[in-house]
C-alpha cells in the first residue's frame, strides 16, 4: 500500500496540515499535495469506478493525463464533479467524493458488468440492443439512463466566482519546464513582450523530479537561476497553474488558471480564463509516458513509472514496499534509482529488451536489482490492489515462468510528445520511425494571418527527450526567431548537460508480443472509456481500417481525458491488427480544449445582470414606479401592462384598450427605430429599399413603408416622414431597428455607393410618446399652444411645434384606429414631457397603456405586425398590402422576387380575419386551420393563426391568421385543430374588426 | 479566430469585431431579368476551397464593407480592398500570384 514518507516531498510545507474527506472518511494532508498525492499518503490506492465495467481503478498518472482519478469536489452551490485529483490541490476542509458507483465504492453493485465484459465489446450500443422492439422502452432505456454519465451535474447554482481577462502578446509560451524557461530568457532580451504559462503549479516541469546536470549546476537550481534572471525582466509575465486549453486561428489562445488563493465562499474567482492574442506562440508542451499494454493494467497499483517518481520527490509519498518496473526503455529506471534512494525495495525489473546496455540500468543493475530481459508480465494479479504479477517472455504468447509479489507495478512504454496544442490550429504531424513517434512537421505547421508560421513547438514536444537536445532545440529556435527566418542555424556549440549514454527504446506496446485472448480482454488501452486490446481487434475485423472511425466505434480516446495515454498506444494496435504501419493508419486530429474547462469559466462574469445589458428608455424610471409589467423587446423592456392593485394582467390590458378608445391612452413609443436618412439622392435610395415610392413623398407628409428582401420577403414596415427636401426619418419596428440601419448601410456602401445618402440612427436620440383616443387632441392643447386642428394638422402629416416648452416633432399617425399623435422630443426631455402629459390628463381621464393593449388594438384594426403576421416567408401582397407596392417603379429590393410565378398563385397563404362562434374562445397561437374529409380521413392544414386576442372593444375574440386563397373564404366557416383532438370554428371576416370613425 | 484588416480604418480586426457577408462580386439581377440569372444571383455561391474574395463588415468599428481576399483552406489572409468596386484590384490579384504561383486569376480573368 502506498503512504507517506518523512524527509521528501519538496512541493510541501509540512508546517501546514489540511483537513479533507474522502468519501465521508476523515483524512489530512500537507499544504502544496494535490488531491491524488493525499489520497496516496492515506493509502487510498482504489480512487474510483471505470465507466463502462465499473472496475476498480486507482491513480495511474500525475498529471493532467490522469484517466482514472476523477472526483466531485465540493458541496452544495460549490459542488464540481470530475475533477481530475491529480491537477487539483488539495484545500483546507475539501469534500472528495469518487464517482461511478453504488452504493459505495469498495461495494460496487455496478461491478457484476464486468462479469458480462465480453458482451459489451466494441459497438455493443448497436448490436445488443436492437431486438424486441419493446425492450428499448421498458429495458434498456431505463439500464441506460441509469448507467450513464460520469459524475453526477452539480443541483445548486454555481456559487464560484470566475472572470476572464484579454492579453496581446509578443510571444506566448506554453509550458515552464527546460525548453521552455531557455528559450524564454533567449528571446526575452530583445524586448519581445512574452507571456509564459506552466499547466503545474511551479516552474521546471520534469527536470524538478528527473534531475540531470545543467551548465554544471543540478537542473533544479538552473531552473531556480532562470527564474530568477527571468523575473528581471520587464517584457516577461509568468503564471503557474494556468493551463493553455487551445490554440485558435491566427494566434488566438485560451488558458485556464486555477487561482490559488481560492476559498469557497469568499470573494476571490476560482478561476480565470486568458483570452490571447499572440504574434508567435511557441508550445513547450513536454511529453507524457506511455503506459504498456499488459493483462490487468487497470488493477489499483499499476501506475507509469514517471508518476511514481513524482509522488515520491514531489509529495514524499512512496506507492508501495515492494515495487515492480516493467518498462522498455531507459527512463523507467530513473524511478528504480529514486526508490532505492529511500530505501524502498524494487523487486523486479523486467524489460522486454534482449539486453540492456545504458548507463542507467548498468548502475541499477550493480546494486544488485534483478533484471529480467526479454521478459514480459503475463498478467497482475489482484482484485482491488495488485497483489502479485506473473512473468512470462516477451515472446510468446504467455506461459508463467514465475510468480512474483508486490505492493506497485510501474510501467513505462516511452514517452510521447505532447503535441495536441500544434494540432489544434491545423499543425500536422509525421511518424518519426527512429523515436517511434508522432513529432510536429514544420512544413506543415499552423500560420498567421500573413502566412508566416505562428506556432512553434520546441523540445520534448517537438520530439527530442533527452536534456541536451532539448535545450539544443531552443536555442537553435531562438536564434532563428530572432533573424526571422525559419530556419535552423547548425553553428557548433558546447555541451551543457552531462552525458548520459541511454540506450534506444524499442516499440513495444503489447505485453507479451502474441498474447492470447484471455489476456487481451482485461488488457486495457483507455482506462477511463474501458477499451481494450479486444475492442480494437474487433472493430479491425469488422472493418473500420480508419483510426477516425474506430476512435468513434470503439470510444478510444473520447473520454473527458481525450486519450491522452491512450491514442497512440490504441493506433499501435490498430495498426498491428490491420498489418499496416503506424503512419499508413495515421493518428486522430487533437482538437481543443487540451484539458476540460469549466463552463463557469467560459462564462466569465457574464451572468445574472451582467449576461446581457437592458435598454430602457427615458421614461423608464416613472413606468417602474407605476406598476409596469415588464416585457422584453429586442434588448429593451417595455411595460406589457400597467397593474393597478387588485386586477390581473387580462384585467390591466382590457381596461388599457377601453380607455384608450373612450378617452385617451399614453405609450412609450420611444423603442421604436428612428433612422434619419439624408442627402440629395435619399428619395432614390428609399425608393430602392421600400416597395413604396418615397421620392413622391410631400415635404411635411407621411407614409406607410414596407421593406422587403431580395427574396420578396417583408421584414420590416414603418411611418417614413419628409422632414425636408433631402431628409427622411425612417420609423422602424422596435427589434429592427438595428438591423434596418445596417440593411440600408450594407446596400448603400456595396451596391448604390455613388448616391449622395447619408444614413444615421437615431433612435436614442428621441423619445416618442404616442397621444391616442377621442380626447388625445384635448390633452395635447393642455401643454402646447400650437393649433392641432385636421387642417393644420391633417392625417399622416407632420408638424415642429412647441410642447410643455420644448421643440417636439408632432405626427399624426394612428396605428389603432383612434384620432392619435406621436411626439418626438430630445431624449433627455421625454420624461418631462410625459410627466406633463400624465399631470394634464388626469382631468381628461388619462391612463398609460403597455404594448399588450397596442397589440390588441391594432389587431382590431386588422393592422399587420412584422413577427406576428410575417415570418420571413410572407411576401406583402400575402397580406392584402398590394396597396403599399409602387407598380411604377423599375426597380425596388424584392421586386424581381416579387415576379416569380409561385408568388402570384392564388392558393398563396393570405390574411385573413376570423370570428370564433364561441365568442370568449380566445384560439391558441399558431393553431392550424384544417380541412378536413372525415370519409377519406384527410386532414390538410391548410393555415395558421397569426395573431389571436380577446378584443375588449368588441366583447368577443378575435384572430388574424394566414389561409390558403385568403379572402376568397370570407363569410365561410373553418375549423381550427386545438389540442387533443379537439376543434373549433370560426366565421372568415375581413381582418379590420373595427369600424372606427375617426383617426 | 481570424485577425482581418479593415481597409477602411486600417485596424487589425479580431473577427469578432467584423460581421461576414459572404461572397463578393456577385452582380445584382433586377426586375425582367431572366429565371436564371436572378436564381443564380440569389443562390449560387462558389463555396470555395482555397482563394476566395468575400465580403466584410467591420461592424463593431468604423461599421464599413470591405472586402478581403483569402484563402479559405489555409486561412492566409491576402489583403483588404474597398467594396465600391466590381472586381479584385491588379494589386491583389498580383500580390496573390506572388504568393501563390498556381493562381488562375480572378473567375480566370
Amino acid at each position: 500500500m502506498s503512504s507517506r514518507l518523512e524527509n521528501r516531498g519538496k512541493l510541501l510545507s509540512r508546517q501546514n496540515r489540511l483537513n479533507f474527506s474522502f468519501n465521508g472518511e476523515k483524512l489530512w494532508g500537507y499544504q502544496g499535495d494535490t488531491i491524488a498525492s493525499a489520497l496516496l499518503a492515506n493509502g487510498k490506492t482504489l480512487v474510483g469506478r471505470s465507466f463502462k465495467y465499473h472496475r476498480p481503478r486507482g491513480i495511474v498518472a500525475s498529471g493532467v493525463e490522469e484517466p482514472n482519478a476523477i472526483m466531485g469536489v465540493g458541496e452544495g452551490k460549490f459542488f464540481q464533479p470530475n475533477q481530475r485529483a491529480t491537477n487539483t490541490l488539495l484545500r483546507e476542509g475539501m469534500v472528495i467524493n469518487s464517482q461511478n458507483h453504488w452504493p459505495s465504492l469498495n461495494y460496487d453493485i455496478w461491478s457484476i458488468l464486468s462479469i458480462f465484459s465480453s458482451f459489451f465489446s466494441a459497438g455493443f450500443y448497436y448490436k445488443i440492443f436492437i431486438k424486441p422492439r419493446f425492450a428499448w422502452k421498458y429495458i434498456y432505456e431505463p439500464f441506460i439512463r441509469l448507467s450513464a454519465g460520469l459524475g453526477k451535474p452539480p443541483r445548486d447554482k454555481d456559487g464560484d466566482k470566475y472572470e476572464q481577462f484579454y492579453t496581446h502578446v509578443d510571444i506566448l509560451i506554453v509550458g515552464g519546464g527546460l525548453s521552455g524557461l531557455e528559450i524564454a530568457q533567449r528571446l526575452a532580451v530583445s524586448g519581445n513582450e512574452i507571456l509564459l504559462l506552466e499547466q503545474l503549479p511551479y516552474i521546471g516541469g520534469r527536470s524538478i523530479v528527473d534531475q540531470t546536470e545543467i551548465d554544471r549546476m543540478s537542473s533544479q537550481e538552473w531552473v531556480k537561476k532562470v527564474q530568477e534572471v527571468l523575473q528581471k525582466y520587464p517584457n516577461i509575465k509568468m503564471r503557474t497553474h494556468t493551463v493553455v486549453a487551445g490554440i485558435y486561428d491566427h494566434g488566438y489562445a485560451i488558458a485556464n488558471e486555477s487561482i490559488t488563493n481560492y476559498k469557497e465562499g469568499e470573494n476571490i474567482p476560482k478561476e480565470r480564463l486568458w483570452r490571447i492574442r499572440a504574434k508567435k506562440i511557441i508550445t513547450a508542451t513536454g511529453a507524457i509516458e506511455k503506459p504498456l499494454v499488459f493483462s490487468g493494467n487497470d488493477i489499483p497499483g499499476v501506475m507509469l513509472a514517471s508518476a511514481a517518481r513524482d509522488y515520491l520527490s514531489l509529495y514524499g509519498v512512496s506507492v508501495g514496499d515492494r515495487t515492480i518496473i516493467a518498462t522498455n526503455n531507459d527512463s523507467a529506471y530513473k524511478s528504480a534509482a529514486m526508490l532505492l534512494e529511500v530505501g524502498l525495495t524494487v523487486s523486479l525489473i523486467i524489460d522486454v529488451r534482449r539486453e540492456i546496455s545504458g548507463d542507467l540500468p548498468r548502475y541499477i543493475e550493480s546494486l544488485g536489482v534483478e533484471i529480467k530481459t526479454g521478459a514480459a508480465i503475463s498478467r497482475v494479479i489482484g482484485k482491488k490492489h495488485v497483489e502479485a504479477v506473473e512473468i512470462c517472455n516477451q515472446a510468446g504468447e504467455g506461459a508463467i515462468l514465475s510468480r512474483v509479489e508486490c505492493d506497485a507495478v510501474l510501467m513505462s512504454g516511452g514517452w510521447n510528445p505532447v503535441v495536441n496544442l500544434w494540432s489544434h490550429c491545423g499543425g500536422k504531424l509525421y511518424w518519426d520511425s527512429g523515436k517511434n513517434m508522432f513529432v510536429p512537421n514544420e512544413q506543415k505547421a499552423p500560420i498567421g494571418f500573413d502566412g508566416l508560421q505562428n506556432v512553434f513547438a520546441v523540445g520534448s514536444s517537438n520530439g527530442f527527450l533527452s536534456d541536451e537536445l532539448v535545450l539544443r532545440d531552443a536555442e537553435q529556435l531562438a536564434a532563428a526567431l530572432e533573424k526571422g527566418t525559419k530556419n535552423k542555424s547548425s553553428r557548433k556549440r558546447k555541451k551543457r548537460v552531462k552525458c548520459i549514454i541511454e540506450a534506444p527504446t524499442v516499440n513495444v506496446v503489447q505485453m507479451p508480443q502474441a498474447a492470447g485472448e484471455k489476456f487481451m480482454q482485461k488488457s486495457f488501452l483507455d482506462f477511463q472509456n474501458d477499451v481494450k486490446v479486444t475492442d480494437i481487434r474487433l472493430a479491425a475485423r469488422e472493418g473500420f481500417e480508419s483510426v477516425e472511425h474506430t476512435k468513434r466505434y470503439t470510444t478510444l480516446g473520447m473520454a473527458t481525458d481525450q486519450g491522452k495515454l491512450s491514442n497512440i498506444i490504441g493506433i499501435s494496435i490498430l495498426a498491428k491488427n490491420l498489418g499496416k504501419s503506424i503512419p499508413e493508419v495515421g493518428t486522430t486530429t487533437f482538437r481543443p480544449p487540451y484539458i476540460p474547462i469549466s463552463l463557469g469559466s467560459i462564462g466569465g462574469a457574464e451572468k445574472g445582470n451582467l449576461f446581457k445589458p437592458i435598454r430602457k428608455t427615458p421614461m423608464d424610471s416613472w413606468h417602474e414606479s407605476n406598476g409596469a409589467f415588464w416585457e422584453p423587446v429586442g434588448d429593451w423592456r417595455r411595460p406589457y401592462a400597467y397593474m393597478r392593485s387588485g386586477e390581473d394582467l387580462s384585467e390591466a390590458i382590457s381596461r388599457e384598450v377601453k380607455n384608450t378608445r373612450m378617452n385617451v391612452g399614453l405609450l412609450d413609443a420611444s423603442t421604436l427605430g428612428k433612422i434619419l436618412v439624408s442627402g440629395k439622392d435619399s428619395g432614390k435610395f428609399l425608393d430602392l429599399i421600400y416597395t413604396n415610392m418615397m421620392s413622391s413623398l410631400a415635404v411635411g407628409k407621411c407614409r406607410y413603408g414596407l421593406m422587403c428582401n431580395e427574396n420578396g420577403f417583408l421584414f420590416d414596415d414603418g411611418v417614413v416622414v419628409r422632414l425636408s427636401e433631402n431628409s427622411y426619418l425612417c420609423h422602424t419596428t422596435t427589434g429592427g431597428a438595428l438591423n434596418v440601419h445596417s440593411w440600408m448601410e450594407e446596400w448603400h456602401q456595396t451596391e448604390w455607393w455613388s448616391l449622395d445618402v447619408f444614413i444615421t440612427d437615431v433612435t436614442e436620440q428621441y423619445s416618442q410618446i404616442a397621444i391616442v383616443g377621442p380626447k388625445a387632441r384635448d390633452l395635447i392643447t393642455q401643454v402646447s399652444k400650437a393649433d392641432l386642428s385636421d387642417q393644420k394638422i391633417p392625417f399622416m402629416t407632420y408638424k415642429s411645434i412647441e410642447v410643455a416648452g420644448i421643440t417636439s416633432n408632432i405626427f399624426r399617425i394612428s396605428f389603432s384606429g383612434e384620432l392619435s399623435y406621436e411626439l418626438a422630443v430630445p431624449a433627455n426631455m421625454g420624461l418631462k414631457v410625459w410627466k406633463a402629459l400624465i399631470e394634464k390628463g388626469k382631468s381628461l381621464n388619462l391612463m398609460p397603456y403597455g404594448t399588450e393593449a397596442l397589440h390588441v388594438m391594432r389587431a382590431e384594426k386588422g393592422f399587420i405586425m412584422i413577427g406576428d403576421e410575417t415570418d420571413g416567408t410572407v411576401i406583402p401582397q400575402d397580406l392584402n398590402l398590394d396597396w403599399a407596392i409602387s407598380k411604377k417603379k423599375k426597380d425596388y429590393l424584392g421586386k424581381r422576387a416579387h415576379e416569380r410565378p409561385f408568388f402570384n398563385n392564388k392558393n398563396r397563404k393570405k390574411l385573413v380575419g376570423l370570428i370564433t362562434d364561441k365568442p370568449n374562445l380566445v384560439l391558441p397561437d399558431g393553431a392550424q386551420i384544417i380541412a378536413s374529409n372525415h370519409e377519406k380521413k384527410i386532414y390538410m392544414p391548410i393555415g395558421h393563426i397569426t395573431s389571436t386576442y380577446f378584443s375588449p372593444s368588441l366583447g368577443h375574440s378575435i384572430a388574424m391568421a394566414l389561409i390558403e386563397g385568403g379572402l376568397a373564404h370570407l363569410g365561410g366557416r373553418v375549423k381550427i385543430s386545438l389540442a387533443e383532438n379537439k376543434f373549433a370554428y370560426a366565421k372568415v371576416v375581413n381582418p379590420n374588426f373595427l369600424d372606427s370613425k375617426e383617426r | 479566430m481570424l485577425i482581418i484588416r479593415c481597409h477602411i480604418c486600417g485596424v487589425f480586426a479580431d473577427e469578432t469585431e467584423l460581421q461576414p457577408g459572404g461572397e463578393a462580386h456577385i452582380k445584382r439581377y433586377r426586375s425582367q431579368s431572366s429565371t436564371e440569372d436572378f436564381s443564380s444571383y440569389l443562390f449560387d455561391r462558389s463555396n470555395k476551397k482555397g482563394i476566395h474574395f468575400e465580403r466584410w463588415r467591420h461592424a463593431y468599428g468604423c461599421g464599413k464593407w470591405f472586402h478581403v481576399a483569402r484563402c479559405t483552406e489555409t486561412l492566409e489572409v491576402f489583403g483588404s480592398y474597398s467594396a465600391q468596386t466590381l472586381k479584385p484590384p491588379k494589386s491583389i490579384l498580383d500580390k496573390i500570384k506572388v504568393i501563390r504561383p498556381d493562381f488562375k486569376g480572378w473567375k480566370n480573368e
